[in-house]
């Protein structure tokens, strides 16, 4: 096990009275690339203007390697900052772009040229110290904000949204590269996206976070397999999330049929909300299914067909590479470890559940 | 053809008002009564009498320029960090007095700065020295501070209010610390407001004489007062015209200067 880098406790942060963040607690493992993913107003750009130290928490720490950095001004913190809209200084050029952070520190000429070439090799733009970040395209821009960083040597790089302002194409490539950046240089990432695909292809840990608290922490298999709650499954890819009621260990009760499933200490006869993705649905012939309905809706998205079957009063969505036409009898079938139980919230405030891991 | 007929009243109007006045400065100024060529009026700037008030309205404007940006710079910084709500009041303020006539205005300094003026009354009545200074450079510089300090906030307060906040930030997470960050990213990048107001400032103040003849008596000539006065008193227009043309390439030269300074143009926009 790695060692913890930075230790969030107890953290709560509100403007005026809106609470945005209530008693967060969150640590960071050295070399962990972590994504704080959620909806916008989930309380993630603040937490990380928090690890910045643009924001001040109304309560609790932000420990650092052992030391108390909360009332530490942002200068001063050994860590980087890459910003949403990159925040280049557009009356420098790049090469004075990335030797900033260092001139400030009075780092010698060789020392810094050295650097500005290393980080522009880096970021696959080299020769380009003499441009001005006008004449750059956005992810140009993006790698620079990235570059201007990273010649810091901190310990530990935020990341906001960075890839939010760049076209799908650019940012599927945005990516990769920062995998590969994060795996070269061997910095602790901290991202923060309300995207899940890039939280799920990115990260070694995501943390989901809903109304100032978070939702669950895990990896990426974790949290799409086995989300939590309610909000996590449907926050995180399409998902069917039904009511139902667990009969006994291993034994779930869907609209009327019942399903094997691998989930135990439930309790007997007890409501909960039963979890299955669109793609776990297998369609079968109308016989040979545990629950029998008729394909409502089709579309085809390239990989697959996304469906809609009306079935015991639910609609389904179904993900599946057969093609099944419109109005056709069919059968639902799911595979027991594809089922996820999950405690239904006691009430509607209890969707943002507070999960201490 | 429909859009050259609508600007037509406007071209009409700039011929009338403002290219064929140029054009009789520009004929007076370079031919004598007898209408000879001559370059004897734009040579007069030389004469000791004209070169001091050409000088001193350099000074004067000079002064007066510096010292508003040091008190604009600052107040654009305070109105630029507050919310609308609170920063439009402030700003509702400076505007204000602009409304109000420019020659009033300069009147009413007169009047509250007059040796019996109302300010001496209630400093005397303080028991505290007279304030002598009406008729001297520095009510002069006063009158321009005051008439011209709106000119160089706003433009000022329009380029910090264009800088993103993250960049502020970028500079902070990068280590610097509030000075650098002032110094090598806030200002650099509020320059073209800067020289937007100097310009602002600098102009009218190096041709005003209102404020010379209202605040500095009939001692201090500035060169706006000598041109006034060969047109209104001695009645040389050619003389008057030829410091005229003089006057113009100061301020074209300030023109130029502003012009490559602020490429984008962007502080000239209020």
């Amino acid at each position: 096990m790695k060692d913890v880098l930075v230790n969030l406790e107890h953290i709560s942060k509100s403007y005026d009275s809106h609470m945005v963040l209530d008693d967060l607690n969150l640590y960071i493992r050295e070399n962990e690339f972590l994504t704080l993913l959620g909806p916008s107003g989930c309380g993630k750009t603040t937490t990380l203007r928090i690890l910045g130290g643009f924001e001040q928490p109304d309560t609790g720490k932000v420990i650092f390697d052992g030391a108390d950095i909360t009332c530490l001004p942002a200068n001063k913190r050994p860590l980087n900052t890459v910003f949403q809209k990159y925040a280049l200084f557009t009356h420098m050029n790049i090469a004075e772009n990335i030797a900033f952070g260092l001139k400030i520190k009075n780092k010698t000429k060789d020392y810094i040229n050295d650097k500005i070439k290393y980080a522009l090799k880096l970021v696959n733009l080299d020769g380009y110290e003499k441009r001005m970040p006008d004449s750059l395209s956005g992810g140009q821009q993006q790698r620079i904000a990235i570059a201007r960083a990273i010649v810091n040597e901190p310990r530990l790089l935020l990341l906001d949204e960075p890839l939010g302002a760049l076209d799908l194409k650019l940012r599927q490539d945005m990516q990769y590269e920062l995998i590969r950046l994060k795996n070269e240089l061997g910095i602790t990432f901290i991202y923060v996206t309300h995207d899940q695909e890039e939280a799920l292809t990115m990260s070694d840990t995501i943390v989901v976070m809903n109304q100032g608290y978070i939702q669950q922490i895990g990896s990426p298999e974790r949290i799409y397999n086995e989300p939590e709650n309610a909000f996590v499954a449907d926050f995180i890819g399409d998902s069917n999330i039904i009511g139902g009621i667990m009969v006994k260990d291993r034994l779930v009760e869907i609209l009327g049929a019942r399903f094997s499933c691998v989930d135990e200490g439930f309790g007997q006869n007890k409501p909960v909300d039963v979890v299955i993705r669109p793609e776990d649905v297998e369609l079968v012939k109308p016989e040979e299914g545990a629950i029998q309905g008729v394909v409502s809706h089709i579309i085809f998205k390239g990989v697959h067909y996304e469906m809609e079957v009306q079935a015991g009063g639910f609609e389904w969505l179904v993900h599946s590479t057969r093609m099944f036409p419109v109005g056709t009898p069919v059968g639902i079938l799911v595979e027991p470890f594809n089922i996820q139980i999950m405690n239904k919230p006691e009430s509607e405030d209890e969707e943002a559940v507070k999960t201490d891991e | 053809m429909n859009k050259k007929m609508l600007s037509l009243p406007y071209l009409f109007w700039c011929a009338v008002f403002i290219i064929i006045p140029l054009c009789m400065v520009v004929y007076y100024g370079l031919t004598d009564k007898t209408g000879a060529f001559t370059l004897a009026n734009i040579a007069a700037i030389a004469t000791a009498e004209h070169a001091k008030a050409l000088w001193f309205s350099l000074l004067l404007s000079f002064a007066g320029t510096v010292i508003c940006l040091l008190l604009a710079y600052p107040l654009a910084m305070i109105l630029s960090g507050m919310k609308v709500s609170q920063h439009s009041f402030i700003v509702l303020i400076f505007i204000l007095p602009m409304w109000m006539n420019f020659l009033l205005r300069t009147m009413a300094w007169e009047t509250l700065l007059e040796k019996n003026g109302i300010i001496n009354t209630i400093l005397h009545f303080l028991h505290l020295p007279a304030l002598n200074i009406i008729n001297t450079p520095s009510a002069i510089i006063l009158g321009m501070v005051y008439n011209f300090l709106p000119f160089m906030v706003l433009p000022i307060y329009n380029a910090l209010t264009k800088i993103d906040n993250n960049v502020v930030n970028a500079a902070r997470d990068l280590g610097a610390g509030s000075f650098q960050t002032f110094s090598r990213i806030i200002f650099p990048l509020s320059l073209p407001g800067v020289i937007s107001g100097i310009t602002m400032v600098f102009v009218p103040a190096l041709t005003t004489f209102v404020i010379s003849t209202l605040l500095g008596g009939s001692k201090i000539l500035l060169i706006g007062n000598v041109i006034e006065q060969e047109f209104t008193q001695t009645g040389n227009w050619h003389l008057g015209s030829g410091l005229s043309i003089v006057l113009m390439i100061f301020i074209l030269i300030n023109m130029v200067l502003s012009a490559v300074f602020d490429k984008d143009g962007e502080g000239a926009t209020l």
